[in-house]
C-alpha cells in the first residue's frame, strides 16, 4: 500500500450546463487537481468545488455506494461517483450527467422524479391482500431461500445506470427499464402480493414494458449492484407472452 | 410570492417522516413530505445490521420479550432515557417489525434444524426449532442480553425504505424533493409550517400546516469523520432551535460507532461483531476481553469505542499512511456467510479499500455515528414549547435512547416514532381548535426574512467563506468534543466554535449561479450548523459528570446525585453566540429500572439519594406480584399503556408466549 511516489495530476473534463441560466450553453470545462492516496470522485469533486469552483452541481449522499444518488457517465460509462477510485481512471477523465433524466445541472439530474413516475405507472409496492394486518400476532412465515431471493431484487438502488445505459430508453421516453421490469420480477415472486400474472401483463406486456427490449443488456453488465437483470428480464418476457398468447 | 397549503407538513423523507405521513394520511389528513433528497436516498437506507424488536424466534433470543428489551435500552442509555417512552417503544416495535414484513421487507428467515455459529470467536452448533421455521430471524449486537436484532442480510434500512417509500407512493403522499426548510412559521406560541426553499429553482415558497413534524435526522455532519451521510448537517434541529421557543434535548450526547473504516469513516455494521467478527490490535491480539470480559466486543459502543481509543492511546493501534487504526477481523465467518449476510460491508471493504474482508482483516476507527439529542418533545412527539410542532426519529428527543443508544434501536425507533406520532399528529389535526387561521402578513413576514437573509449574503459586503467556516468547526468538534472529552479542551472549543459563530454572519457568497448555488446552500447550512456545535460542546462543557457516549476525563464517574437530568438548549436572541441551558431532573421514584452498574463499562458512579429506597419499593413490588405475572409485575411499577394510541396498544404474541 506504500506509495509515496509523486501523485499524479488529473485533469477531470466535467461537461457544465445550468439550464436554470438563459445565457448557458453546454460545454466542457477542464479542472485540474492533484491525486491523493485512496481518492474517490466524490472526494475529487469536493475538492474542486470548495477550491476551484463554488457553483459546480452534482449529487452525493451516502458517499458509500448504497443511495443511488452520484450516478454518472465516468468516461462514457454510466457508473457510482462515490465508490469509483481516481487510481483506476486514465489521467484525463471525461464526466457527464446521466442521459435520459431531467437535467437538474452540470452533473446533477434528476432520477428521483423519474423513479416516482416509474414506480406510479408500475405501482410498485405489495398490494396487500386484507386491509388490516393484525399486528399483534405472529408475522405469516416465508421460506428462507425465497426471502433471500426477493431480498437479492430488492437491492436496486434506483440510481438509474440502467436506463442511462439502455439503448431502448434512449429511443422510447415511456420505457419502464431494466429498474421497471426488475421492480416486476421482484413483486412477482413475492406470495404477499395479491397480484397475478395477467395484472402484471396489464403493466409491462408491450413495447414500454418487456417486449420493447432489445436484448443489449448494458444494465446487466453496468448494474452498480450486480442484479441479475438479464436472466430476470427474459423470464418475465417469458412469463408475460405466456399470458399474452391466452 | 408562492403559499401552499396543507393539513401535516412532514420536513424529511427518511423512515420516520414516511410512516408519519402514511398514519396521517390514513387518518384522513393531506400530508406534504418535503425532502433534500429522493425520499429512498434518505439517510435510513445506510443502517445495515438491523432493527431490534423481541421476537424472540432464534433459540439464542428464545425467553425475550419486552421487559428484557426495555431493560437492554435503559442500561444501554446509562439511565438517561425516559423509561416511560422505552416501554411505549418496546411493546410497540414487535408491531413495527411485523407491519414492515406484511408490507413486503424481506426480512431474513429463520431456518430449522442445526447452524454454526460463531460465538466468542469460537464455532459453536445450535438448533432452531421447526416452529420457528419461516418466521423473522434474530441476530446479535451489542449491549443485548438476547438475539433480538431483525435484518434483512447487512442491508436492513435500505430494504425497509424501499417498502415504506413505496407504501407512501401507494398512499399517493407526495414527496416534494430537493426542496429544504430553511425556518419555521410560528408566532410565538404556535407552529404554522414553514419557509422552504427549492433546490433546483431557487425560489422560497411558503408551506402553511395545521402540523409541522421535523424528521431530518440527525448532524453527524458537524464532525469531520462522521458514518453520516452528507446531508445529515443537522439543519432540521438548527431550524427548531431558531424559533428561540423550542427546545433541544441532551445535544452533548453523541455517539461514536465502533468500526467506521479507516480513514473514510464509513460504516462497517455492528453485526460484523454481532455475527462473530473480533477487534484486534496491531499484534494480532484480541484486546476487548482485556478490558471488558463479560461483553467482550459486544458491550455498547460507547464502552468498545472507548476501550478502542484507550488502546490506541497505549500504542498498540497499526499505522498506515493515514495514521492509527484497529483491525476488525470477520475472517472466522467464512465466505458464504460474509457474501450473504455481510454483503453490504463485502462490497464497502472491496470498492473503498480494497480489501477482501473473507481473507483480510478490515481497519477501522470509531466515527461519530449517532445524535441522540433532538428537538425536545412529550411522549406524544409534540414540543412542548412550540404548539403544533411535532418530532420523530433521530431528530427527536422523546427520549429513549438517553446518552447511548443501542445498536438496533434507531432504525426501529425510527418506524415506532412515525406510527406512534403519526397517530398523536392525526389526533391534533382532528381537533377543529387546531384549525390554522393566520394573518397572510406573518407569512409574508417570513418569506421576506427568509429571502433577504440570502440577498444579503449574495450582495453583502462580507468577507468570510462558508467552507473555510465549516472545516474550522468539524475540526474543533472532532478534537476537542469528540469520544474523550477534558474541561479544558471543551473551553477552548466553547470560545473557538462562538468565535466562528460570529465570523459566520459575515460569510460573502462568490458564486452568482443561478437555481440552487450549492455555495449559497454552504452558506446558510453552516450559520446553523455552527449555532448546533456551540450548542453540543456547551451542553459538554457543563456536565460535569460522564454518562454514556459523553466522557469526561476530568469528570470519569456518573454523578446521579446531581446530573440526572436532561439538557434543555434554547437559543433565546438571534445575536447570541451561547444557548441557554436549562435543566429538566429525571425522577428516580418513578422508575422502573432505577439507576445501578450496566454490567459493562466502569462500575464507578454516584447514587442518587432517592434510589436506594426506590429499589427497595421495587423490589418489594416484584417479589408481592410475582405470581401474577410479568404484565402485572410491569403495570403496578411504570403504567404506560395508556400514552400509547389505541391501535398499538396490546400485548406481542410469540413462539412461547401466546394469548
Amino acid at each position: 500500500m506504500a506509495d509515496d511516489a509523486a501523485h499524479r495530476t488529473l485533469t477531470l473534463q466535467i461537461l457544465r450546463y445550468n439550464p436554470q441560466e438563459p445565457d448557458s450553453t453546454p460545454r466542457m470545462q477542464p479542472y485540474q487537481l492533484e491525486e491523493a492516496d485512496g481518492m474517490t470522485l466524490f472526494i475529487a469533486l469536493n475538492e474542486i468545488r470548495e477550491k476551484q469552483d463554488p457553483s459546480l452541481q452534482f449529487d452525493f449522499v451516502c458517499r458509500a455506494g448504497i443511495c443511488g444518488s452520484c450516478g454518472m457517465m465516468i468516461n462514457g460509462r454510466p457508473g457510482l461517483a462515490c465508490r469509483t477510485l481516481t487510481k483506476q481512471l486514465t489521467p484525463e477523465t471525461t464526466l457527464a450527467p446521466l442521459p435520459v433524466f431531467e437535467l437538474i445541472g452540470d452533473l446533477s439530474v434528476n432520477t428521483g422524479k423519474w423513479m416516482r413516475h416509474m414506480s406510479e405507472r408500475l405501482a410498485t409496492w405489495v398490494h396487500l391482500k386484507t386491509e388490516e394486518v393484525d399486528l399483534q400476532r405472529i408475522e405469516e412465515g416465508m421460506e428462507p431461500e425465497l426471502a433471500d431471493q426477493i431480498y437479492l431484487l430488492d437491492r436496486c438502488i434506483e440510481c438509474g445506470c440502467c436506463v442511462a445505459a439502455c439503448g431502448t430508453a434512449r429511443m422510447r421516453e415511456d420505457f419502464v427499464g431494466a429498474v421497471g421490469l426488475n421492480r416486476i420480477a421482484r413483486f412477482r415472486l413475492d406470495p404477499r402480493d395479491a397480484r397475478e400474472d395477467a395484472a402484471y401483463y396489464e403493466l409491462i406486456g408491450d413495447d414500454s414494458g418487456v417486449f420493447g427490449c432489445m436484448s443489449l443488456l448494458a444494465c446487466h453488465d453496468l448494474c452498480p449492484k450486480d442484479l441479475p437483470l438479464q436472466t430476470q428480464i427474459a423470464f418475465l418476457r417469458r412469463k408475460m407472452v405466456v399470458v399474452g398468447l391466452k | 410570492m408562492k403559499i401552499i397549503y396543507t393539513d401535516v407538513l412532514i420536513i424529511g423523507g427518511g423512515l420516520a417522516g414516511l410512516r408519519m405521513a402514511i398514519g396521517a394520511k390514513r387518518r384522513g389528513h393531506e400530508a406534504i413530505i418535503l425532502s433534500l433528497v429522493p425520499a429512498k436516498r434518505s439517510h435510513s437506507k445506510a443502517a445495515q445490521g438491523g432493527m431490534q424488536a423481541s421476537l424472540g424466534n432464534v433459540i439464542k433470543g428464545q425467553g425475550d420479550n419486552e421487559d428484557v428489551h426495555f431493560e437492554d435500552t435503559v442500561r444501554g442509555s446509562d439511565w438517561g432515557a425516559d423509561q416511560q417512552v422505552v416501554r411505549m417503544f418496546v411493546n410497540t416495535a414487535p408491531k413495527a417489525v411485523r407491519e414492515l414484513a406484511a408490507w413486503g421487507v424481506p426480512w431474513s428467515r429463520v431456518r430449522k434444524g442445526d447452524r454454526e455459529v460463531i460465538i466468542n470467536g469460537q464455532k459453536v452448533t445450535i438448533t432452531e426449532r421447526d416452529a420457528a421455521h419461516g418466521l423473522l430471524a434474530q441476530r446479535d449486537f451489542g449491549g443485548t442480553k438476547k438475539w433480538r436484532t431483525c435484518y434483512v442480510s447487512d442491508g436492513t434500512g435500505h430494504a425497509m425504505i424501499t417498502a415504506m417509500a413505496d407504501q407512501a407512493i401507494a398512499a399517493s403522499i407526495p414527496v416534494h424533493e430537493r426542496t429544504e426548510a430553511l425556518a419555521l412559521i410560528h408566532d410565538g406560541g404556535r407552529c404554522y409550517g414553514a419557509v422552504v426553499r427549492d433546490l433546483i429553482t431557487g425560489q422560497l415558497t411558503a408551506y402553511v400546516a395545521k402540523a409541522t413534524a421535523i424528521a431530518t435526522g440527525g448532524a453527524g455532519c458537524l464532525y469531520r469523520v462522521t458514518t453520516n451521510a452528507v446531508i445529515c448537517e443537522g439543519i432540521g434541529h438548527a431550524i427548531a432551535l431558531e424559533t428561540g421557543v423550542a427546545t433541544l434535548g441532551n445535544m452533548e450526547a453523541v455517539q461514536f460507532h465502533p468500526t467506521g473504516i479507516f480513514p473514510a469513516g464509513i460504516l462497517v455494521t455492528e453485526g460484523c461483531r454481532g455475527d462473530g467478527g473480533l477487534l484486534k490490535d496491531v499484534d494480532g491480539h484480541r484486546f476487548m476481553p482485556d478490558y471488558e470480559p463479560e461483553k467482550k466486543e459486544l458491550a455498547s459502543r460507547d464502552v468498545v469505542s472507548r476501550r478502542m481509543e484507550e488502546h490506541l492511546a497505549k500504542g498498540k493501534g497499526a499505522k498506515n499512511r493515514f495514521g492509527e487504526h484497529l483491525w476488525l477481523d470477520i475472517t472466522l465467518l467464512g465466505e458464504n456467510h460474509i457474501k450473504h449476510n455481510l454483503r453490504e460491508v463485502y462490497e464497502i471493504c472491496h470498492y473503498f479499500l480494497g480489501v477482501d474482508p473473507v481473507k483480510e482483516w478490515i481497519p477501522v476507527r470509531p466515527a461519530q455515528h449517532y445524535t441522540m439529542g433532538g428537538v425536545r418533545t412529550t411522549p406524544t412527539g409534540e414540543s412542548p414549547t412550540l404548539k403544533g410542532l411535532f418530532s420523530a426519529g433521530e431528530a427527536a428527543c422523546w427520549d429513549m435512547h438517553g446518552f447511548n443508544r443501542l445498536g438496533g434501536n434507531s432504525v426501529a425507533e425510527t418506524v415506532v416514532a412515525g406510527m406512534i406520532v403519526g397517530e398523536f399528529i392525526s389526533d391534533f389535526c382532528d381537533r377543529s381548535e387546531n384549525n390554522v387561521n393566520i394573518p397572510t402578513a406573518l407569512v409574508h413576514g417570513y418569506l421576506e426574512r427568509e429571502q433577504a437573509k440570502l440577498t444579503a449574503m449574495l450582495t453583502g459586503r462580507g468577507t468570510e467563506a462558508a467552507m473555510d467556516l465549516r472545516v474550522a468547526m468539524q475540526q474543533i468538534m472532532t478534537a476537542k468534543v469528540g469520544i474523550f472529552r477534558r474541561g479544558a479542551d471543551l473551553e477552548q472549543a466553547v470560545d473557538e466554535l462562538q468565535a466562528l459563530l460570529v465570523r459566520s454572519r459575515n460569510i460573502r457568497v462568490r458564486s452568482r449561479a443561478a437555481g440552487a448555488n450549492p455555495e449559497l446552500v454552504a452558506a446558510y447550512r453552516t450559520q446553523k450548523m455552527l449555532k448546533l456545535a456551540v450548542t453540543v460542546a456547551y451542553g459538554a462543557l457543563v456536565r460535569t459528570e460522564s454518562r454514556g457516549a459523553h466522557f469526561r476525563e476530568d469528570y470519569p464517574r456518573r454523578n446521579d446525585a446531581e446530573w440526572l437530568k436532561r439538557t434543555l438548549a434554547s437559543w433565546t436572541n438571534e445575536q447570541d453566540t451561547l444557548p441557554t441551558l436549562r435543566y429538566e431532573t429525571l425522577d428516580v421514584k418513578t422508575m422502573e429500572l432505577p439507576p445501578g452498574w450496566r454490567g459493562y463499562g466502569t462500575k464507578d458512579y454516584t447514587d442518587h439519594p432517592d434510589t436506594a429506597a426506590r429499589q427497595k419499593e421495587v423490589d418489594a413490588l416484584r417479589e408481592k406480584l410475582a405470581p401474577a405475572g410479568r404484565f402485572a409485575v410491569q403495570k403496578a411499577l411504570l403504567p404506560y399503556e395508556e400514552l400509547l394510541p389505541p391501535r398499538f396498544r396490546g400485548p406481542n404474541e410469540r413462539i412461547d408466549e401466546r394469548f
